[in-house]
């Protein structure tokens, strides 16, 4: 069958589209009619006639691994459940989708709802589950509309309710909205935030979901893109699913690019079948008029920053940053991270100083407050990038920053501490001349007081 | 005088406590609820909220006062948040804010992170910085009250402030 895609949406000829496959189509709508004209809920059914195991086994072989950033594989978390568990189970479809350069899940769910809540419905099968929740973002006010407005029509056709399909099996799905907070991306943050507290995020071990989540029960929290794979997996059989990508970075994931480049935008990819050249140059139609490359950050505002002209080093080769594969793997032994799929591309029109206050910033806002060295690190970390931006740093400036970064990293309850800290490591570590060229030797063991106002235009809050 | 909960907020918040095992799980939900219709959370519901979910004032209180999109104070008739993070920053968004701030008459000089906003003299237009809105591929971006502008271009201030009148 031949679809048309909304003018100037084409996908690009490298795409393998499965879960954007009706993003920005002609004539799609999020519908449930439009969604069963082209075999919607087909997966289901034949999830419906399997033993729960079974899905679980199809999802381990297909090799899925999570798409919200850490990169586990689906499969092997649900395995986590105890056992001889007799609680309930609850799943957590995490739509906070908050971090920087991320912009996926807003298309699945503003315009192909049903494909989340048919994997929702099968996963909950799989895993024993009766109630399961979409925590989304506050700032989504139209797809949490849209999202109850399919979980109702889904209900009409007996998908969604009690005696599902006739096989005895009830579920309910409830969409829970979110009030602007990126820790509540953190399942753990987003668990607290469920049960109506502050999202402070909770240690582990013991608190690992799996075992004791949401209302200390069992609870799989699985991110929007990585439930909408289940139903493909059920589609197509965990085995065949497998073929796609490469060995341990199996199927395919959107890439959302951002940033200097000509066409900013989604892209399905197998993963690892795309390297970094074919995205920044083929697919997004290379960088801005005149302007050569200098950094990109690969997986989301989280990851570590790679250097245009670093070479990094493969288990069989060694590679320049353009024939970086981009997969979970390959990203990984770069010294960076695939994380959220959040590619940000930073050209040589870009001072680094900027760059990093900005992100430095964000994680001063962000940070939940309960662990001391993320709190006070992540604040410390924004005033010394602030005051080198506004060209009143000095040089040990930088190396003072460096050090807090490294005290945050690895002593905090949560992963923002790493998230927090990673940016700063790794924009100091790679481009450190550009950042002591930015400061002031006449300044050198000047005392300065924290609170003077600093005036610089990308400063103002 | 008091605020009062309308009926049909009242109705909506009842009708989501039943989603939960718990009912404190509801908390989020009753604190959009009610923003719903007054635009922020009046102080003198904090206690009515307690009430319902069978909580301390203070219970709530931390949850209002830690989540950025639950508000304290009336916003404008037309609450703009423009995104500060790095993408759309890279696209002009301060450049945007100042050009929003400006023809929509807001004084940001005294925003800070404890007052990140800033309401205009007559009360249509309120403004302040959000951190990334997943929209990082078409920034700069806004949004205003629950509709998302992408590529919102400084020179497009006047154009986007004149459909909400
Ligand atoms: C600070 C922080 C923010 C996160 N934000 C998100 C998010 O916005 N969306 C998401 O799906 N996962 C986010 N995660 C990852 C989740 O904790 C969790 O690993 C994920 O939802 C699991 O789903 P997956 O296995 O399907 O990827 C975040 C993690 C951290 C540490
Ligand atoms: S690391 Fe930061 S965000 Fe995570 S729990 Fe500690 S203070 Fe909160
Ligand atoms: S950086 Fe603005 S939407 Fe993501």
């Amino acid at each position: 069958m031949s679809i048309t895609y909304k003018a100037g949406k084409n996908p690009h000829p490298l795409e393998h589209r499965m879960i954007f496959r009706n993003i920005d189509r002609e004539g799609w709508d999020p519908g449930i009619e439009t969604y069963l004209g082209e075999g919607g809920y087909e997966s289901l059914r034949k999830a419906m006639a399997m033993a729960p195991g079974e899905i679980q086994a199809q999802v381990k072989t297909a090799g899925v691994r999570g798409r919200g950033g850490a990169g586990f594989p689906a499969g092997v978390k649900w395995g986590f459940i105890p056992p001889n568990n007799t609680k309930p189970v609850y799943l957590i479809c995490n739509a906070d989708e908050s971090e920087p350069g991320t912009f996926k899940d807003r298309y699945i769910m503003h315009q192909d709802p049903h494909q989340l809540i048919e994997g929702m419905v099968i996963t909950a099968f799989a895993i024993g589950c009766h109630t399961a929740y979409i925590y989304i973002r506050e700032e989504f006010p139209f797809a949490a509309k849209i999202l109850e407005g399919a979980i109702e029509e889904a209900r009409a056709k007996n998908f969604v309710g009690r005696n599902i399909l006739g096989t005895g099996f009830d579920l309910e799905i409830h969409v829970h909205r979110g009030a602007g907070a990126y820790i509540c991306g953190e399942e753990t943050g987003l668990i607290e935030s469920l049960e109506g507290k502050r999202p402070y995020p909770r240690i582990k071990p013991p608190y690992f979901p799996a075992a004791m989540g949401l209302y200390l029960c069992p609870t799989i929290v699985n991110n929007v893109e990585t439930l909408c794979h289940v139903t493909h997996i059920l589609k197509m059989g965990g085995e065949e699913y497998a073929k796609l990508g490469t060995p341990n970075n199996t199927g395919t994931r959107i890439l959302c690019v951002s940033g200097d480049v000509q066409k900013p935008g989604y892209f399905e990819v197998q993963v690892g079948k795309v390297t970094m050249g074919q995205l920044i140059n083929e697919m997004c139609g290379g960088l801005r008029t005149g302007r050569t490359l200098k950094a990109v950050i690969p997986g989301g505002s989280s990851a570590k920053v790679l250097r245009a002209d670093e070479t990094f080093k493969l288990k069989d080769r060694e590679i320049s940053i353009w024939d970086i594969p981009m997969d979970f793997d390959s990203l990984a032994a770069c010294g960076s991270m695939a994380g959220s799929g959040g590619v940000i591309v930073i050209d040589d029109s870009r001072s680094i100083a900027w760059v990093l206050n900005n992100i430095n910033a964000f994680y001063a806002h962000e940070s939940c407050g309960q662990c001391t060295p993320c709190r006070e690190g992540s604040l410390w970390m924004k005033k010394i990038s602030d005051r080198i931006v506004a060209g009143k740093g000095s040089p040990d400036d930088v190396d003072t920053l460096e050090s807090v970064a490294y005290r945050i990293d690895g002593r905090t309850i949560c992963a923002f501490g790493e998230a927090a800290s990673w940016p700063t490591e790794s924009f100091i570590a790679k481009f450190r001349d550009e950042l002591k060229a930015a400061t002031s030797d006449s300044l050198k063991g000047a005392i300065v007081n924290p609170e003077t106002k600093l005036a610089a235009a990308s400063l103002k809050v | 005088m008091p605020h009062q909960v309308p009926l049909e907020v009242e109705q909506e918040i009842d009708q989501r406590l039943t989603r939960y095992p718990d009912k404190r799980s509801a908390l989020l939900p009753a604190l959009h609820a009610i923003q719903g219709h007054f635009r922020y959370v009046p102080e003198d519901l904090v206690e009515w909220v307690a009430a319902k979910l069978e909580l301390e004032a203070i219970q709530v209180m931390e949850v209002l006062t830690f989540y950025p999109s639950f508000r304290q104070k009336a916003p404008g008739r037309y609450h703009i948040r423009v995104c500060r993070t790095l993408s759309c920053a890279m696209a002009g968004s301060h450049g945007l804010m100042d050009a929003l701030a400006e023809k929509a008459g807001i004084d940001r000089s005294h925003a800070d992170h404890h007052h990140p906003i800033c309401v205009s003299k007559d009360g249509r237009f309120s403004i302040e910085f959000a951190e990334c809105l997943a929209s990082c591929g078409t920034g700069p971006v806004c949004m205003v009250n629950d509709d998302l502008h992408e590529q919102v271009r400084p020179e497009d201030a006047r154009k986007l402030l004149d459909r909400y009148s």
